[in-house]
C-alpha cells in the first residue's frame, strides 16, 4: 500500500502497523464491511415487502389464505432462526435446481434423489458449473438474502399484522361512512396510520437484523467474521511478512466495537423517526409532542 | 440394529456415555431422532443455568439502572448496552478466544475455553442484560398508586422492595421474560456454531442436525425434527413460567388477570 512496505522486516511500531493492516488481506476485510451493509440494503425492503404480503394473508377474509399467513408467521417464528438459515439454504437450492430440472431435462432416467446423493443433470445446475467465481459467490450471497428475507418476513408481517389492527376503529368506519370501499379504506386510510404503530416493533427487527448479519458465516459467505477469523489466526514468519501471535481476540473485539457503534446509531435514528412520524397522530407520544410545541 | 439398541448406544451420546462412534452412512430415522434429542441435553443445560443465574443478576442490574447514583447507574447501562447492542455470536466469539489467551497466562481459566462453561458464562451474561432491561421497563411501569399505598401503610426501605415494587415489577415483566426465556433457548443452538469448539463430536442438537444434513444432503429429515424437539421444549417453557404467572398473579380478580402473550423473538 504504502511506498515503505516494501520491506516489512525493517518496519517497527506505527509504520509497521499502517503496513500490516492495509495488507491485501485486510483489504478483503474491508471490503466485507459493505457487503454485510448490501445485505442490509437488501433485505430490509425485500423482508417489508413479505411481511406485509403476509399480513395482509394473515388478515385476509378468504380463509385458506388467512391460514397460510398465520402458520407462515407461526412456524417460522416457533423455531431456532440459526436452524432456519441452515435449513434454508440447502432446501431452496435444491428446490431451483429440482425445478429447473423437471423444466429442461424432462426424459432424465434416474431419481434426483439417490440414497446420500442429490443428482441432477447438468443443464439444470445453478448456477452453471463452467460460470466464473463471482458468479458462484453472488449465488450464494442472493441465497442468503432471500432466506433473511423470509425469516425476518415473518417477524415483519406479525409486527405490521398488530399495527394494522392499533389503528383506531373509528378511522375505518368513518372511511365507510364517506363510501369507500374495502381497498380504498385500507390503502387510504389503513396503510398511512398504521406505520407510527408498526415503528416500534420495526426499529427493534431493524436492531435483530443488524445483529443477525454475522450468521452469513455459517451460510458460507465470506463475512467480516470469516476474515476476523482467517486474519487474527497466529502467523508464523516463513508463511508471512507480517507474523504475529494469536490475535483473533483483537480482532473480535473490533467486531464487538463496530456493531455497537451500528446499533447505537441505528437507535439514535429510529427515536428521530418516531418524533416525526408521532407529529400529529392521536397517541401518547403525539400528544406530548403537541404539548411541547404549545 | 433395533430402535432400542440405538437408543441405549447413542441416547446419552452428547455427554460422552455410550458408543463413541457416530454412524457412517445408512442413517436410520430413529438413529437422527435419537442423536438429536441426545443433542438437546446441551440446549436444556445452557438455556436452563444461564436462565436461572442470569434472572439473579438481571434483578440486581435493573435496580442498579434504575437507581438515582450515578455509580450503580452507569455500570448497569453500559453492561445492557454493551450485551444487548452487539450480536451474541460474535460475542461468543470474542469470549472464547478472550478465555483461550487468559488461559496461558492464568492456568484458572483452562476450563472457560471449553463449552460447558464459557459459553454458560457468555449467554448467563447475555441474558441478564436482556431480562435486565425487560424488569427495568417494569420497574418504571409500576402504578404509582402501588407505592403510594405501600408509603401510607409506613413500607420503607428493603421491606418496601421486597413486599411491594419486586413482587409488582416481576409480574408486569413476566410475559416479556417468558419470551426472553423462549429466545435464550433458541440462542442456545449457537453455542457449538462460534469459536467453541466440540471435543470429540460431543455437541448441542443443532450440531447432530446439521452433520445429519451435510452427510445425507437432505435438510427435509434432520432440520424438521430439530423443529419438533424447540417446539416442545418450548410448551414446556410456557406450561413452567405459566404457573409462576398464574401464582404472581393471584391476587388479581380473574378477569383483571394478565394473559402470557408467547412472542417468541429472533436471534440476539
Amino acid at each position: 500500500m504504502f511506498s515503505y512496505c516494501t520491506d516489512p522486516e525493517t518496519l517497527s511500531g506505527l509504520s509497521w502497523l499502517s503496513c500490516y493492516l492495509t495488507t491485501g488481506k485486510h483489504m478483503s476485510l474491508y471490503y466485507a464491511v459493505p457487503t454485510v451493509l448490501l445485505l442490509l440494503a437488501l433485505t430490509a425492503p425485500l423482508a417489508l415487502g413479505v411481511g406485509f404480503l403476509g399480513a395482509m394473508a394473515a388478515r385476509a377474509r378468504f380463509a385458506p389464505l388467512s391460514w397460510v399467513g398465520k402458520s407462515y408467521i407461526a412456524i417460522v417464528r416457533g423455531v431456532p432462526d440459526v436452524a432456519f438459515f441452515l435449513f434454508f439454504v440447502i432446501a431452496l437450492d435444491q428446490a431451483l435446481e429440482w425445478l429447473l430440472h423437471k423444466a429442461r431435462c424432462p426424459d432424465w432416467p434416474e431419481p434426483v434423489r439417490q440414497g446420500n446423493d442429490f443428482v441432477v443433470c447438468s443443464a439444470a445446475k445453478i448456477p452453471p458449473g463452467t460460470a466464473p467465481q463471482w458468479i458462484h459467490e453472488s449465488y450464494g450471497f442472493m441465497l442468503a438474502v432471500v432466506t433473511f428475507a423470509i425469516v425476518f418476513g415473518a417477524f415483519v408481517a406479525n409486527v405490521l399484522f398488530g399495527a394494522m389492527r392499533a389503528v383506531p376503529r373509528a378511522q375505518l368506519e368513518t372511511a365507510a361512512a364517506y363510501g369507500m370501499n374495502t381497498r380504498q379504506t385500507f390503502w387510504r386510510i389503513l396503510v398511512p396510520q398504521m406505520w407510527v404503530y408498526a415503528l416500534p416493533g420495526l426499529g427493534n427487527l431493524w436492531m435483530v437484523l443488524i445483529k443477525a448479519t454475522p450468521l452469513l458465516f455459517l451460510l458460507g459467505v465470506e463475512d467480516i467474521v470469516y476474515w476476523a477469523r482467517e486474519l487474527g489466526g497466529a502467523k508464523t514468519a516463513r508463511f508471512s511478512d507480517y507474523p504475529h501471535p494469536d490475535w483473533r481476540m483483537w480482532y473480535f473485539l473490533g467486531l464487538l466495537v463496530f456493531y455497537l457503534i451500528f446499533t447505537r446509531i441505528s437507535e439514535i435514528f429510529l427515536e428521530r423517526l418516531m418524533q416525526r412520524l408521532s407529529h400529529g397522530q392521536a397517541t401518547t407520544g403525539g400528544e406530548a409532542l403537541r404539548k411541547a410545541d404549545a | 440394529m433395533s430402535c432400542w439398541q440405538t437408543i441405549q448406544d447413542y441416547g446419552l451420546r452428547s455427554i460422552g456415555i455410550g458408543e463413541r462412534l457416530l454412524p457412517r452412512d445408512g442413517f436410520t430415522l430413529c438413529e437422527q431422532i435419537t442423536l438429536i434429542g441426545s443433542g438437546m441435553l446441551w440446549n436444556i443445560y445452557f438455556g436452563t443455568l444461564a436462565l436461572v443465574a442470569g434472572f439473579f443478576l438481571a434483578n440486581l442490574l435493573a435496580v442498579a439502572k434504575a437507581a438515582p447514583s450515578r455509580w450503580a447507574r452507569k455500570p448497569a447501562e453500559w453492561f445492557i448496552f454493551v450485551f444487548r447492542g452487539s450480536p451474541l455470536f460474535v460475542q461468543f466469539f470474542f469470549a472464547y478466544f478472550l478465555f483461550l489467551s487468559l488461559k496461558q497466562s492464568f492456568p484458572i481459566f483452562t476450563p472457560f475455553a471449553s463449552a460447558w462453561l464459557g459459553a454458560l458464562v457468555v449467554l448467563f451474561f447475555n441474558t441478564a442484560a436482556y431480562s435486565a432491561e425487560i424488569f427495568y421497563g417494569a420497574l418504571r411501569s409500576i402504578p404509582k398508586g402501588d407505592v403510594e399505598a405501600a408509603d401510607a401503610y409506613g413500607f420503607s426501605g428493603w421491606p418496601r422492595f421486597r413486599r411491594i415494587i419486586w413482587p409488582t415489577m416481576l409480574r408486569l415483566g413476566w410475559p416479556a421474560y417468558t419470551n426472553e426465556a423462549i429466545f435464550l433457548f433458541h440462542a442456545t443452538v449457537l453455542v457449538f456454531f462460534s469459536g467453541f469448539p466440540s471435543r470429540q463430536q460431543r455437541g448441542d442438537a443443532l450440531y447432530y442436525a446439521n452433520y445429519f444434513a451435510d452427510k445425507t444432503f437432505n435438510p427435509f429429515v434432520a432440520y424438521p425434527i430439530l423443529a419438533g424437539y424447540f417446539i416442545l421444549l418450548t410448551l414446556v417453557v410456557i406450561a413452567i413460567f405459566g404457573l409462576i404467572n398464574r401464582r404472581l398473579n393471584r391476587h388479581l380478580p380473574q378477569e383483571a388477570r394478565r394473559k402470557l402473550r408467547i412472542r417468541p423473538n429472533l436471534i440476539r
